[in-house]
């Protein structure tokens, strides 16, 4: 199934494919949010955003907008 | 003057890695900070001892990711890095890893090699190592990263006197780089680069066509080259990107075989403490109560010292005159120099309580998970998570907030979070209103439990936020800046505080307070003085007058002189200033006394009270007691009440809140924002809001 970070649930683990250059900051390049790495939604803030994720060893928090932006390979 | 050699040594690293930890081990009590030169960024440095005469000049730059800055903050690290010329250019540069996070870490130390500086390879936090399950073949590693490594935990003393070493033998240190990023990405590309720049390094000219700076040690012909390579943005972007993807090829090859994590030895605490922290319900509880437990802390524990250091300065003021003799200089200390240094000792305990909080906060972690919660609420008022601290370091002084909004990387965000912080109720206010709610608020319990006047402190607290939220909406609305939000940050590891660097930490922030805003306090405390025991003509003249005015009356000689003092002030230079505007703040319930003390504390807010107790002391030489007695006995001559009723101290609790006083807050927010646009707005905005509203205030309840 694909999809992007911001269609993972609580727990899920997906791997990379494709980022939105246009759309991320470098930062989160730099940061290890790479194609081929594996990411996991650990938690949703209250209102359903930003999103904590694990992404290279890293706990990261980003917004929705950014995790649309970032397509999935779900992992099952 | 000594012979001494001096290293020069800047600490890199990402944040959350130990590095203050680090700096606070080798440095110690020898710190200062500065800004760096023409910038308002701090700038700490401390000095270590490598051996008998060699010393180490230590920098802490700014915590960052990569090179490629997002923020002022990290533009900082990058300038320092590439300004070959400047002050702070480092002999050596110490990187500072996190074990476990040593993949990442390492894409910063990639990049750093490649400028071709001097680099130790420091591996914080080893004391995890084995409870983390991780391996590492130091010697290995140290030849694929040419370099030499350090293995430390900073918290534990473990490896500071090898570190040490390392820095005495900085000059064997391999200067190789570790990337070649530019002959894997297109050779084509970067030979023209190479070519455009001769005497840079291939990574350092890349650096500077990749950042949208303007790097002001170029000459004009370099600048001119930087633009031109600026003008393919797509191609810069895309190279950029290859580069990441490069680097972390690189550290995943070198890695591969020199360290290893077993996993099923982690243990995983995080999950279950995020679990509760963040969760959707409780965790804005548990804010709220960390919240109400700082505030607590401010209000109730602070005002034991706070009310002792008043007492302190006000019998030190009547000792000197009583010790003295009497004259000019004598009244210089004892009403003008005295009562302004007692005017900032008394913050001293709310902002080091304050303070205390707020690091212990950010040192356990738990910070990041107020920005992760708070983020979009925030939003919906156009700030961003990241001005949840900014907001609540506010409640201390609006000064080191707004320094530290510069990690907010969206600039409509940090405007608007620089414009409003203003309002949060800063420690400047508190004498402010300690004093007015004393005087007009009766000392009583409702419900058995709370305070009145305690509540009366939290309701303006409440209303200097709810303040700030509205004009956050109103600026989020009305300002049409257009600027990509990038928001990522990194939700760190719980950790156990360390002592030495909260210490470290209240003891800097204070002292920045003690001397920035106290220089200021000091002077308008003396300028004060000299305006109201100086005058024109008729204030010379002030016994003769008043004995011509009384002179049938048989007045003690006691009461005669309070009658000379009060007519000296009414026209001394102050009471002139303070009358003239006597017209423009009656609405508000004011008169020419509390004008004087109003027009000083334009300035800085708690000059209010220290120039209440100016006025009062000139007028009175035999009074004994503190500011508040002093106050609480004046009376308003027209209506025989007191002078500080309940409508008065209503209407001046509600400009304090609203009006913007403090000549440093301004003059920072013209140096953040490079405009003076921005502090005009504050200043006019904030004091029409502060006059209308104590105006209807005052004519409601009068």
């Amino acid at each position: 199934m694909i999809g992007t970070i911001a269609d993972l649930e609580v727990g899920d683990t997906g791997v990379i494919e494709k980022l939105c250059l246009e759309n991320i900051p470098l930062k989160l390049l730099e940061m290890g949010c790479l194609p081929g790495k594996e990411v996991k939604l650990i938690q949703k803030a209250p209102m359903k955003d930003p999103l904590y994720i694990k992404v290279n060893g890293s706990y990261l928090a980003i917004r929705k907008e950014t995790a649309e932006k970032i397509t999935v390979v779900l992992a099952k | 003057m000594s012979n001494d050699e001096v290293i020069k040594v800047a600490l890199i690293g990402n944040p959350n890695t130990g590095k203050t930890s680090l700096f606070n081990q080798l440095t110690g009590l020898k710190q200062k900070v500065g800004n760096y030169p023409g910038i308002t960024v701090e700038k700490k440095q401390g000095i270590c001892k490598l051996d008998s005469s060699i010393k180490a000049e230590i920098t802490d730059l700014p915590g960052t990711y990569s090179i490629n800055p997002t923020s002022m903050d990290e533009t900082i690290v990058l300038d320092t890095l590439l300004n070959e010329s400047g002050d702070s250019f480092p002999d050596v540069v110490v990187v500072i890893i996190d074990i476990e996070n040593i993949k990442r870490n390492l894409l910063l130390f990639t990049q750093i090699k490649d400028l071709q500086i001097p680099a130790i390879l420091v591996i914080n936090m080893i004391d995890q190592m084995k409870r983390k399950g991780i391996s590492i073949d130091v010697q290995q590693l140290e030849e694929k990263l040419h370099t030499k490594i350090v293995l430390t935990s900073a918290r534990k003393k473990i490896g500071i006197e090898q570190l040490k070493l390392a820095i005495l033998n900085y000059k064997k240190l391999d200067n190789k780089p570790i990337g070649q990023i530019s002959k894997r990405i297109d050779k084509e590309y970067f030979s023209n680069l190479k070519d455009a720049f001769k005497e840079f390094s291939t990574y350092k000219s890349w650096l500077l066509i990749t950042q949208n700076i303007e790097f002001h040690f170029l000459n004009k012909e370099q600048k001119k080259i930087v633009l031109k390579f600026r003008e393919d943005l797509d191609c810069i972007k895309r190279y950029q990107h290859k580069e990441t993807i490069l680097r972390y090829q690189i550290i995943n090859d070198i890695l591969k075989e020199n360290f290893k994590v077993d996993k099923s030895k982690a243990t995983d605490l995080r999950g279950v403490l995020d679990r509760v922290l963040t969760h959707k319900f409780f965790g804005y509880i548990i804010f709220a109560l960390i919240l109400l437990f700082i505030f607590q802390g401010i209000f109730d524990w602070a005002s034991y010292p706070m009310d002792f250091i008043d007492r302190t300065f006000a019998n030190l003021s009547l000792w000197v005159k009583s010790v003295l003799p009497a004259g000019v200089f004598t009244s210089l200390i004892a009403e003008g120099v005295i009562p302004g240094i007692g005017g900032v000792v008394i913050f001293i305990p709310q902002i080091a309580i304050l303070f205390t909080f707020i690091s212990v906060l950010e040192e356990t972690g738990y910070m990041s998970r107020v920005v992760f919660l708070m983020d979009k609420i925030m939003r919906r008022f156009g700030m961003s998570g990241k001005s949840v601290i900014p907001l609540i370091s506010g409640t201390a002084c609006a000064i080191p907030a707004i320094m530290a909004s510069r990690n907010i990387s969206n600039w409509k965000e940090r405007l608007i979070t620089i414009l409003v912080i203003p309002f949060t109720t800063c420690s400047a206010r508190l004498p402010v209103y300690a004093i007015l709610i004393s005087l007009i608020i009766p000392n009583k319990r409702v419900f058995g439990f709370l305070n009145l006047q305690g509540l009366t402190m939290m309701a303006l607290y409440l209303l200097g936020f709810t303040a700030a939220i509205l004009s956050a909406i109103l600026l989020h609305n009305v300002l049409k800046i257009k600027s990509k939000s990038f928001f990522v940050i990194e939700m760190p590891n719980f950790k156990i505080p360390s002592l030495k660097n909260i210490f470290y930490e209240v003891v800097e922030k204070t002292k920045a307070f003690v001397f920035g805003a106290g220089k200021i306090i000091l002077a308008i405390s003396i300028i004060l003085w000299f305006l109201a025991s100086n005058g024109p003509s008729s204030f010379k003249k002030a016994e003769e007058m008043v004995s011509a005015q009384i002179e049938n009356s048989n007045l003690s000689k006691v009461a005669l002189q309070k009658k000379v003092a009060s007519y000296k002030l009414e026209h001394s230079y102050i009471g002139y200033m303070g009358k003239s505007i006597e017209p423009i703040i009656k609405p508000m319930g004011y008169d020419w006394k509390i004008g004087i003390a109003l027009i000083s504390s334009f300035a800085a807010r708690e000059v209010f009270v220290g120039a209440l107790a100016t006025i009062y002391n000139v007028e009175s030489d035999e009074n004994v007691g503190t500011i508040k007695e002093r106050m609480a006995a004046e009376i308003n001559p027209e209506t025989g009440e007191k002078r500080f009723n309940f409508p008065t101290g209503i209407s001046l609790l509600l400009f304090y809140a609203f009006a913007m006083q403090c000549i440093s807050t301004l003059a920072i927010v013209k140096r953040e924002t490079n405009s003076w646009k921005w502090p005009v707005l504050q200043l006019v905005g904030m004091g029409v809001l502060a006059y209308v509203t104590s105006t209807i205030a005052f004519n409601i309840l009068n």
